[in-house]
C-alpha cells in the first residue's frame, strides 16, 4: 500500500504538478542572476513555470481527449439519447456532454439538431450545461492543482447540476419558448467512422487550434495568478473572497458568469487564490461560473431560445453554482 | 455545382471557407462557394458541428477545420477526380 501511495504522490506532484519543472526554472533563473527569493524573482519563476506547465498539460490532454472524443460525435450522441427517457436520458445526456467535443458556436445547430430529433428540452439542456462545465481535460488539470478527491467531487457535482438543471427545465413545460426554425425536420447524417490515422490527425489539429486560441487566456491567467501569489496580501484577499465574507460565493459566481475564459486560464488564478486562503467552494463556483456561462454563449443561446426561457436557464444554473459553492465551503474539509 | 461552407461564427469557420474557395479554384471547378452563417439553415442540413462543407446538398465534412490541401483532397475524393 505504501508503494502505491508513493506512486500516486509521484504522479500527482511530478507528472501533473511538474514540481521538478519549478525547481528547474528556479535554478535556471538563479544562474542567470535572478534572485528568486525576491518578489519580482519569485513572480518570474512562477510565471515561467506555470505557463510552461499549463501549455504542456494542455497539449497532451487535448491530444488524448480529442482522440477519445472522435468516437463521440454529436450525431452519435443524438441517436443514443433518442432511445432513453426521463432521468436516465438526462443523466446520459450530461455524461455524454462531457465527452462530446464542444465549441460554443456549435451550440445553436446542436440545440436545433437535438430538438428536431425529438429529444426533450430538458435532455438538451443537461447536455448544454455539462458540455462546457465538465470535460476530461479539466478533470485532469484540476487533479494536478487540487488533488484527485476535489477534482472528482467537482466533476460529480457538475454532473448533478447538469442533470438536475436539465430535469427542472424540462419539467417547467417551456417548450413554446424555443424559437421555431424552418428546417427540414430531423436529418441524420451518417458520420463515417474515422480511420486511426484520421483520428490522430484530428487530435493534432485540435491541439494546434485549441492552444492557438487559448494561450492568451493562459498567459493572462498565469499573470493574474502570479500577481495574487506574490503581490496581493492574503489578508486583503480573504476579506473580499475569504471566509470572512459570507457573500464570497455569490460574488465569485456573479463575477464569473459573464466572463469568458477558457478553463485552463482560470486554473492558475484558482491555484493562487486557494493558496491565499480563499474557500474551496468560492473558487469552484468562480470556475464553474466562468466555464458554464459566458456572455457570448448566452447571446448565442438567445438566438434559439426566447428571453424568458433563457433567463430561467441562466438563473437555474447560477443558483445551482452558488449552492454548490456554499456546500463546498461548508463541507470541503471532508475532502482534505 | 454548388458548394456551401457552413459556419460563420469564428476564425476556424471563416478560414475553412477561404480555403475551400481556394481549393475549388485550384481544382478548376465550375462552382459557386457560399458561406452560410444562419444557424437554422445549418441545422437544416443536420449539421451540429461547424465548419462543415456541403456539395450539391450533401454534407461531405463536418466539425473539421480544413486547410486548402485538405479541402482539395476532400473535393477530389467526393467528386471522383
Amino acid at each position: 500500500m505504501e508503494s502505491l501511495r508513493a506512486a500516486w504522490d509521484f504522479f500527482q506532484n511530478q507528472v501533473l504538478g511538474m514540481h521538478w519543472l519549478n525547481t528547474l526554472v528556479g535554478r535556471i533563473l538563479t544562474s542567470l542572476g535572478v534572485d528568486t527569493g525576491t518578489r519580482l524573482g519569485g513572480s518570474a519563476q512562477f510565471f515561467v513555470y506555470d505557463t510552461i506547465k499549463i501549455l504542456v498539460l494542455l497539449s497532451v490532454l487535448i491530444y488524448g481527449i480529442s482522440y477519445i472524443q472522435s468516437f463521440f460525435p454529436p450525431e452519435r450522441t443524438k441517436k443514443i439519447l433518442g432511445r432513453f427517457h426521463g432521468l436516465t436520458a438526462n443523466t446520459l445526456s450530461a455524461l455524454l456532454g462531457t465527452v462530446t467535443p464542444f465549441c460554443s458556436c456549435s451550440s445553436i445547430p446542436l440545440f436545433i439538431g437535438f430538438t428536431n430529433a425529438g429529444l426533450p428540452l430538458g435532455v438538451t439542456f443537461s447536455f448544454l450545461i455539462s458540455s462546457p462545465l465538465v470535460d476530461l481535460g479539466s478533470l485532469i488539470l484540476l487533479m494536478s492543482v487540487f488533488g484527485a478527491k476535489i477534482a472528482v467531487a467537482y466533476v460529480s457535482v457538475g454532473l448533478v447540476l447538469a442533470v438536475a438543471g436539465g430535469t427542472i427545465l424540462g419539467r417547467l413545460g417551456l417548450e413554446e419558448y424555443v424559437q421555431k426554425f424552418k428546417t427540414a425536420g430531423s436529418v441524420d447524417i451518417e458520420s463515417p467512422d474515422l480511420a486511426r490515422e484520421e483520428r490522430l490527425q484530428y487530435s493534432l489539429e485540435q491541439v494546434r487550434e485549441t492552444v492557438g486560441r487559448v494561450y492568451p487566456y493562459v498567459l493572462v491567467g498565469v499573470g493574474i495568478g502570479a500577481l495574487i501569489h506574490n503581490w496581493i496580501p492574503a489578508g486583503w484577499i480573504q476579506t473580499v473572497l475569504g471566509a470572512r465574507n459570507p457573500f464570497s460565493v455569490v460574488l465569485a459566481t456573479v463575477i464569473g458568469v459573464p466572463m469568458y475564459a477558457d478553463i485552463f486560464g482560470t486554473i492558475p488564478v484558482a491555484e493562487a487564490l486557494y493558496a491565499k486562503g480563499v474557500g474551496l467552494g468560492t473558487i469552484l463556483s468562480f470556475m464553474m461560473a466562468v466555464t458554464a456561462l459566458s456572455l457570448p454563449s448566452i447571446v448565442m443561446l438567445g438566438k434559439v431560445v426566447k428571453p424568458k426561457l433563457l433567463g430561467i436557464f441562466v438563473g437555474i444554473v447560477t443558483f445551482g453554482i452558488i449552492v454548490i459553492g456554499y456546500l463546498f465551503n461548508a463541507f470541503g474539509f471532508v475532502l482534505a | 455545382m454548388n458548394i456551401k461552407v457552413l459556419g460563420a461564427c469564428c476564425k476556424r469557420s471563416m478560414e475553412t471557407y477561404e480555403n475551400t474557395k481556394l481549393a475549388a479554384k485550384a481544382l478548376g471547378l465550375d462552382t459557386t462557394v457560399e458561406n452560410i452563417g444562419d444557424p437554422g439553415e445549418i441545422a437544416g442540413y443536420g449539421v451540429m458541428r461547424t465548419p462543415a462543407v456541403v456539395v450539391d446538398g450533401k454534407v461531405i465534412s463536418q466539425g473539421r477545420f480544413l486547410r486548402q490541401k485538405d479541402a482539395e483532397a476532400l473535393l477530389k475524393k467526393h467528386l471522383g477526380l
